[in-house]
C-alpha cells in the first residue's frame, strides 16, 4: 500500500494500550479477549512470537507487539489481556494471540481522521504501521497486523 | 446424492478399476496364458463400461466396448498376450482415463488405438459381428448344469427358490434361466402354486454333493432335480437371453401370481443381464463390507477424537487428585475407551503403501520401453501402512526418484553386459517400519553416482569451493540443490535439473528426510524416512528447566541416568557409554537456553532414527501420555527442533520434539568430533 494514501472509511476498531501508546485493531479480525493464561515458551523462537497458548483446544501462537515497536517486555499485570485475532496470511487462516497491557473499548474511527503513517519521527518500522488515527486529542496507532505476521512467518 | 457426487464417485471408482486393469494387464504380460487374469481384466473393463454408460460417459463406454471386442481374441485364447499388445492395451487404459476425466472432450485418438489393437490381435478385424456381451462367451470351465422344479406346494410350505439360487451362486458364477413352459393360462392359474422350472449353469469346481446339499431339505424326485456336469465344449449361454426376457414379459403378462412372478423376475434379473452380472454381484457382496468416505469427514472425526483425548486426559488428572472411587473408575473406563477409539480412528486413516506401488509398476513398464532398458521391478513391504494424506503426497516424489533411477541409474543392456552384469537391471522399491518411522527405499543396481562429476558440477555451479572437504553423504545431498543436474544429455524424462529439490522439499514438508547412498558400479539407493502418522502418537513427557516437552515414544529406546563424571566433561566431548557403545548426547537445557536451575540427577532419553541413536539430557522424566499432534502455526514453522505441539491434561501446551532433527544434530556432533577438519557450525 502506498504510505501516503489516506483511507476514507469508517473503521470499527478495538483499542488497547501497549506501554504509553494506544493501538487500534480492526474489530472484524478480533475473535475474543482472554485473561492471561499459562504461556508455553518456545525455545529459539523470536521474542515477538515467544510462546504458545491453549485457546479452547487449539494451540495458538502468542505475539508480543512490544518487541516490534521497540518497547521493553514486561511481566503480566492484572490488566493484561490476550487479544485473539484471526488474519489471512497468503490464503491461509492464521489465529494468533496478541499481548495487550490493557484493553479499552471498541470504537468507530471516523473517515478522514486516519492519517498515513509518517515516515519520519517514528520509532518503529513504517511497514508495520497501517495508519495513525486521532481520537480524543491523542494518537492511535493502527498496526498492520497482516504485514507483521507475514514478516514473522517469513523469518 | 447429487449428480456431481455421483459423477465424482464414478470417476474415483473408474480410476480404481483402471488401476486394477493396468495391474492385470501387466501381470498378464508376465504370465500370458493365465485365464483367471484375463477374466479379471474383463471384469474391470465390463464394470467401467456398465457404470460409464449409466452415468452418461457414453464415449468412454463405447470405447471400452470396442476395446473389449478386440481384446476378446485374447480371452478366447486365439491371440497370445504379447508385450506389444499389452503396451497398446495400456495406452487404451490411458485413453479411457482421459475419456472418464473429461467426457466432453472429443473422442480423438481412440480409433488409432483400436486399430493398433486390432492389428496386434490379428484376426479380429475380420470379425465384424460386435460381440454384444463378450463376457458371457464360452470358455472351458468346469461346473454343473442344474435343472430343478419345485413341488407345486413348495411355495405354500415356505420354500423360496431365490434362496436356493443364491445358495448356488455362492459357489461361483451362475447363469440362471427360468423355464416357464409349465405356467398355465391365467384362468387356470393357482396363485399359490409353483409352476416354474429353473436351469442353472454353475461355473464352479465343486463336488456334486455340495450342489445336492442345496436341495437336501426338499423332497424332490426323478425329473425334479437333474444335476449334470457342464460340458466345456458346449457354449454356456446359447441364445437363451433373449427368450428368457421375452418369456419373462409374457409370464408377467399372464401370470398374475405374485409369488412366481417375483421368483421369475428375480431369476430373470440374475440370468438375463449378462454372464458377468452374477460374478459382479457376488463380488459386490464382499465389497459391501467396505465403504468409501470423503477424506475430510475422516479429518474432522480425527479432530473430534483429538479433542476427546485431551478432555479425557484432563479428567484423568482430576480423578487422580480425587478420592472419589466412582470418579476414578469412570475416568479409567473413559481412558480405555478413548485409547481404543483413537487407535480405531487412526487405523481408518492408515492406508497400505501398496496402493501406490501398483501405479509405479506401470511407470516402470513404460520407462523400460521408452528407455530401451530391461528393468525388473521388485517391490516389498506393500502392506506397510502410512497416513492417507502422507501417501497421497508421496506419489510425486517417488515417481521422480524411480524415473531418475531408471534413466540415470540403470545402464543400457550392452553397457551392463560389458561390466559383467545381467542385461536386465533391477529396481527395488521397498517399505519397512523403522521405529516411529517408515523407511521407503528405491534401489537400483546401476552404475552408481559419480562422486567426481557431482563435485565438479557443484564447484562449477559455485555451490562448493574447489578445495572444500565433504563427506560422501554430504556430496550426494548436493543433488537436491535447485538447478543441479549431472545428466549429460537432457531427455524427455529427466535431466532438466528440476525436481530433486522439489522431492526434498516435499519430503521435508512431511517431516521426513531423504538420504542417498551409492557405490560405483553397484548402484544407488535413495531412502526416505517418514513419520508414521500426522495425528496422534504416544509420547514420553519430560521436563527441561521449567518447560515440559513430549518425545514420540516409538523413537525412545531407553532412559538412563546421566553419570556424574560425564557432567564435568568439557563440551564437544559429549558422548555417553551405553553398554560399550558410544552415543552422542545433547543437553536440551543448552539447546533451549533454559535458565531455571538444573536438577541434580539429570536423565538421558536415548532416541533413535533408523540406525543412529542420540541421547537427550532432560531434567526429569514425567511419564507416558497420549499426544494429539497440533501443527505449529506458520509463525513457528521455521523451528526445526519441534515437530508440533500438544495440549496436556492440565490444559497447558507442550512442544513435541522432532527426533529426526535432533538425531541429525547429534550426528553432526558425532561427525564433528571424528572429523575435526570439517569446521562446520552445528
Amino acid at each position: 500500500m502506498n504510505a501516503t494514501t489516506i483511507e476514507h472509511r469508517t473503521m470499527r476498531a478495538l483499542t488497547m494500550r501497549l506501554d504509553d501508546e494506544t493501538f487500534a485493531i480492526d474489530a472484524e479480525s478480533v475473535r475474543e479477549i482472554l485473561e492471561v493464561v499459562p504461556v508455553t515458551r518456545v525455545p529459539s523462537a523470536p521474542d515477538a512470537v515467544f510462546g504458545l497458548i491453549n485457546v479452547r483446544g487449539s494451540v495458538v501462537p502468542l505475539a508480543d507487539f512490544r518487541v516490534l515497536f521497540g518497547m521493553d517486555r514486561r511481566e503480566a499485570t492484572e490488566d493484561t489481556r490476550i487479544v485473539v485475532v484471526e488474519v489471512r496470511l497468503d490464503d491461509e487462516r492464521l489465529v494468533a494471540g496478541l499481548l495487550a497491557d490493557k484493553v479499552h473499548e471498541v470504537v468507530d474511527l471516523d473517515a478522514g481522521v486516519q492519517e498515513a503513517a509518517p515516515r519520519v519521527g517514528m520509532r518503529w518500522p513504517a511497514e508495520f504501521v497501517q495508519g495513525i488515527a486521532k481520537r480524543n486529542e491523542a494518537f492511535v496507532i493502527i498496526p498492520n497486523v497482516e504485514k507483521i505476521f507475514a514478516t514473522l512467518a517469513a523469518a | 446424492m447429487t449428480m456431481t457426487d455421483a459423477n465424482e464417485t464414478f470417476r474415483t471408482e473408474a480410476a480404481d478399476l483402471l488401476e486394477t486393469l493396468q495391474a492385470g494387464l501387466m501381470e498378464l504380460e508376465r504370465t500370458p496364458g493365465d485365464l483367471a487374469l484375463v477374466d479379471s481384466v474383463f471384469r474391470a473393463l465390463h464394470t467401467i463400461k456398465g457404470s460409464g454408460a449409466m452415468f452418461g460417459y457414453t464415449a468412454a463406454a463405447a470405447f471400452v466396448h470396442e476395446f473389449e471386442t478386440v481384446f476378446d481374441g485374447v480371452r478366447k485364447g486365439r491371440t497370445p498376450a504379447s508385450s506389444a499388445l499389452i503396451r497398446i492395451a495400456l495406452g487404451a487404459c490411458d485413453h479411457i482415463h482421459a475419456l472418464v476425466q473429461s467426457p466432453d472432450a472429443s473422442d480423438s485418438g481412440g480409433e488409432p488405438i483400436l486399430d493398433a489393437l486390432r492389428e496386434a490381435v490379428g484376426s479380429s478385424t475380420s470379425e465384424p459381428t460386435p460381440v454384444a456381451d463378450p463376457v458371457s462367451a464360452a470358455e472351458p470351465v468346469t461346473g454343473w448344469r442344474v435343472r430343478f422344479r419345485l413341488p407345486s406346494d413348495a411355495l405354500i410350505l415356505g420354500t423360496s427358490p431365490i434362496l436356493l439360487l443364491e445358495e448356488l451362486s455362492a459357489f461361483g458364477p451362475c447363469d440362471v434361466r427360468a423355464v416357464i413352459g409349465g405356467v398355465p393360462e391365467l384362468g387356470a392359474l393357482d396363485p399359490e402354486a409353483s409352476y416354474l422350472e429353473w436351469e442353472v449353469t454353475l461355473q464352479a469346481d465343486v463336488p456334486r454333493e455340495s450342489v445336492e446339499d442345496v436341495f437336501m431339505f426338499l423332497s424332490m424326485t426323478g425329473d425334479d432335480l437333474v444335476i449334470e456336469p457342464l460340458d466345456p465344449d458346449q457354449p454356456v449361454m446359447p441364445e437363451v437371453h433373449a427368450d428368457v426376457h421375452e418369456e419373462n414379459h409374457d409370464s408377467v403378462g399372464h401370470a398374475a401370481s405374485s409369488i412366481p412372478q417375483g421368483a421369475a423376475t428375480g431369476a430373470g434379473r440374475s440370468g438375463g443381464g449378462s454372464g458377468a452380472v452374477p460374478a459382479r454381484s457376488f463380488r459386490a457382496d464382499k465389497a459391501g463390507t467396505s465403504l468409501r468416505v470423503p477424506a475430510e469427514r475422516l479429518d474432522s472425526l480425527m479432530d473430534r477424537v483429538g479433542e476427546l483425548v485431551i478432555a479425557q486426559a484432563r479428567l484423568s488428572q482430576l480423578a487422580s487428585a480425587s478420592t472419589d472411587q466412582n470418579l476414578k473408575s469412570v475416568a479409567e473406563d473413559l481412558e480405555r475407551l478413548s485409547a481404543s477409539l483413537r487407535d480405531t480412528t487412526m487405523g481408518i486413516r492408515m492406508v497400505p503403501i501398496g496402493s501406490l506401488f501398483g501405479r509405479f509398476r506401470r511407470l516402470v513398464h513404460d520407462l523400460s520401453h521408452d528407455l530401451g532398458k530391461e528393468i525388473d521391478f521388485v517391490t516389498s513391504g506393500e502392506e506397510t501402512e502410512l497416513d492417507k494424506t502422507m501417501i497421497e503426497q508421496l506419489a510425486d516424489p517417488l515417481v521422480h526418484l524411480i524415473r531418475n533411477a531408471a534413466d540415470h541409474g540403470l545402464e543400457r543392456p550392452d553397457a551392463r553386459l560389458m561390466n559383467g552384469k545381467a542385461p536386465t537391471g533391477t529396481l527395488r522399491l521397498s517399505a519397512v517400519y523403522a521405529g516411529a518411522e517408515v523407511a521407503i527405499s528405491i534401489a537400483d543396481d546401476g552404475a552408481g553416482l559419480d562422486a567426481g562429476r557431482i563435485r565438479a558440477k557443484a564447484v562449477e555451479a559455485g555451490l562448493i569451493s574447489a578445495d572444500q572437504a565433504l563427506a560422501e553423504s554430504e556430496l550426494f545431498q548436493l543433488i537436491f540443490h535447485p538447478g543441479f543436474s549431472t545428466a549429460k544429455e537432457v531427455t524427455a524424462l529427466s535431466g532438466r535439473g528440476v525436481g530433486m529439490d522439489v522431492v526434498k522439499k516435499t519430503i521435508e514438508g512431511l517431516r521426513g528426510s531423504i538420504d542417498i547412498a551409492s557405490r560405483p558400479g553397484q548402484g544407488t539407493t535413495a531412502t526416505l524416512r517418514l513419520p508414521l502418522t500426522l495425528a496422534i502418537i504416544d509420547g514420553l513427557l519430560v521436563r527441561v528447566g521449567d518447560g515440559r516437552y513430549t518425545i514420540p515414544l516409538a523413537a525412545v529406546e531407553e532412559c538412563v541416568e546421566l553419570p556424574r563424571d560425564t557432567e564435568i566433561a568439557p563440551k564437544g566431548r559429549s558422548f555417553l557409554n551405553v553398554r560399550g557403545a558410544l552415543v552422542p548426547y545433547l543437553r536440551l537445557r543448552e539447546i533451549f537456553r533454559t535458565e531455571a536451575p538444573a536438577d541434580l540427577h539429570p536423565k538421558v532419553v536415548i532416541v533413535s532414527s533408523g540406525e543412529t541413536r542420540v541421547g537427550l539430557v532432560v531434567d526429569q522424566i514425567i511419564g507416558n501420555n497420549q499426544t494429539v499432534i497440533k501443527q505449529l502455526s506458520r509463525l513457528h514453522a521455521g523451528l526445526k527442533t519441534f515437530s508440533g505441539a500438544t495440549i496436556l491434561g492440565d490444559g497447558s501446551v507442550a512442544l513435541i520434539l522432532d527426533v529426526l532433527n535432533l538425531v541429525g544434530s547429534g550426528q553432526d556432533l558425532d561427525e564433528r568430533s571424528t572429523a575435526k577438519s570439517l569446521g562446520r557450525a552445528a
